[in-house]
């Protein structure tokens, strides 16, 4: 069961016990964390599910593909060089302790 | 009686989002949310894709945890069925005999699917996809189905085709326009979409007519076209639009063309009653001005926001891009802005690549774009749609002409 913290905007952190094959934005939605919205629902139509991502498991993820690369460039706001789309990023125990930082909006 | 500050009708997409937004607004007042289904909000779209395939379970359509509800003080009510509305006296009645009081009304009862009335719809094994517990009943029979008729070529008949295809079973579509997705998109997507199932093997039959469906103990087992063909049928699925719920707000007084009419902050006709998502009929920018109902997420998400900032005092009106998408094998639509009275529509790519899109243009500028395995168009082209940027055919169909170039000229990004 793969720990990921969230650092939400105002800095709060918070814990979630993911299990291992959901996404960060599943693990997110059903751990009460706000911040993502996930409208299209994981299938990368909306980068409403934007994170930053960073920390010594970010190495173990596998770089995004060019559809996600295509929307964090042209559709997230806030990007930053460590954007990724939490819906593309499946979750294991090799990705325990992972921390995951919120955008200050999806919109 | 149970007296709520909002009262929001619905808990679907639309319902869960406009709670979700008062809280997060800063609303302080007391929400009631009463949803006809058993169900906690839940996302319908993976209900005729991953979810009718089996690839994800119930749990994880969940809108939101079950906890959040409770959480965020938001009173979830499933299983009641608003049928009733006294607008003066600001309350309502469900069919379970239960009443409330609101101070605001929020209706976001979105609608259920139109069906069958020919002779033999009343038959076991007839199917329609609006929710989970439709969905769940269908699979039932799908496992012993092998002769499967589809009626309807709109993007829930051809979502539907793709699952049921790939599980093996023999698909026929019945489209009584000369076209699929005839009501929404161009001949060019149409006929991609015809060739793509074909290779999949469904048969797709266009200009073609339901008269009835015959059975054999109380059970579906042809379907009866217009002309005399038969087509044995052990499953039927209709998917052939929805009809929006407004009963309630009709018998009340309110103005209903087609759903309920609201406003730019989609306030209908009656004093302290919103209404918006599916079932709402709302003058869209995007449409060249037309009064729609625009059946999407989008749509439900965006104009619940404009219902909670309205509420919580911020004066908001619907301007949001529209956009859509539909996954059928391995084909992703996604589309943006509304091609409603398009004058010219120009082919970008080759369909034949099975990456390509189109885009529609109203008055010299570009209103939509459907973007078929074409990412790059998609997200590039909102920000045509959205600042109605001026192009050319000839600029639009040259692939090696990036959008995005398109677009900085305009916006200076």
């Amino acid at each position: 069961m793969p720990r990921v913290t969230f650092v939400l905007p105002n800095g709060a952190r918070k814990d979630v016990d993911a299990t291992s094959g959901v996404s960060v934005m599943r693990a997110a939605l059903d751990g009460g964390i706000e911040g993502i919205e996930a409208e299209c629902g994981g299938c990368l139509t909306c980068a409403t599910c934007h994170v930053y991502i960073d920390g010594p498991q970010a190495t173990q993820i596998p770089p995004p593909s060019e559809e996600e690369s295509i929307m964090l460039e042209g559709a997230a706001l806030h990007v930053r060089p460590t954007s990724r789309l939490s819906c593309q990023i499946v979750l294991s125990d090799t990705l325990d302790g992972l921390v995951v930082e919120l955008p200050e909006s999806q919109y | 009686m149970k007296s709520y500050d909002v009262l929001i009708v619905g808990a679907g997409q639309g319902g869960a989002q406009a709670a979700a937004s008062l809280r997060q607004m800063g609303f302080k007042g007391s929400i009631g949310m009463f949803g006809e289904e058993v169900d906690a909000p839940y996302e319908r779209p993976p209900l005729s894709k991953a979810y009718l395939s089996g690839e994800v379970a119930a749990e994880q359509l969940s809108l939101r945890a079950a906890t959040f509800w409770a959480e965020h003080d938001i009173d979830l009510r499933t299983g009641m069925r608003v049928v009733c509305l006294d607008a003066a006296a600001r309350q309502v009645s469900c069919a379970n005999g239960q009443e409330a009081a609101y101070g605001t009304l929020v209706w976001a009862a979105g609608g259920h699917p139109r069906l069958l009335t020919c002779v033999g719809s009343d038959l076991a094994g007839v199917h329609v996809v609006r929710t989970r517990a439709q969905v769940d009943a269908m699979r039932q029979d799908v496992a012993s189905a092998s002769k499967i008729v589809i009626i309807g070529g709109g993007y829930i008949g051809l979502e539907t085709a793709a699952v049921l295809a790939k599980a093996g079973k023999s698909v026929c579509v019945v489209e009584a326009q000369d076209r699929v997705l005839a009501r929404v998109t161009s001949p060019a997507i149409s006929a991609f979409y015809e060739a793509e199932h074909r290779g999949h093997g469904v048969e797709i039959l266009t200009s073609a007519a339901v008269e009835s469906l015959r059975g054999v103990g109380g059970r579906v087992s042809s379907v009866v076209l217009a002309g005399g063909r038969e087509l044995p049928a052990d499953l039927v699925v209709v998917g052939i639009g929805l009809i929006a719920e407004v009963t309630a707000l009709a018998a009340a007084g309110a103005v209903c063309s087609n759903g309920v009419d609201v406003d730019e902050q989609c306030r209908t006709s009656l004093p302290d009653v919103y209404a918006f998502g599916d079932c709402a009929n709302h003058v869209n920018a995007f449409a060249g001005g037309a009064r729609i109902r625009l059946e999407s997420v989008q749509n439900a998400n965006d104009q619940a926001k404009v219902v909670a900032s309205n509420i919580v005092g911020k004066s908001v009106s619907y301007s949001a891009v529209p956009w859509f998408w539909s996954n059928q094998y391995d084909v992703k639509l996604q589309t943006v802005g509304l091609n409603t009275g398009y004058e010219q529509c120009v082919v970008r790519g080759l369909p034949e690549s099975r990456a390509f899109s189109v885009v529609y243009l109203r008055d010299g500028r570009v209103v939509a774009l459907d973007c078929v395995n074409a990412p790059r168009d998609f997200v590039f082209g909102k920000k045509l749609v959205s600042h109605g940027v001026r192009a050319t055919a000839a600029q639009l169909a040259d692939v090696n002409t990036d959008l995005n170039s398109l677009a900085a000229a305009v916006t200076g990004s």
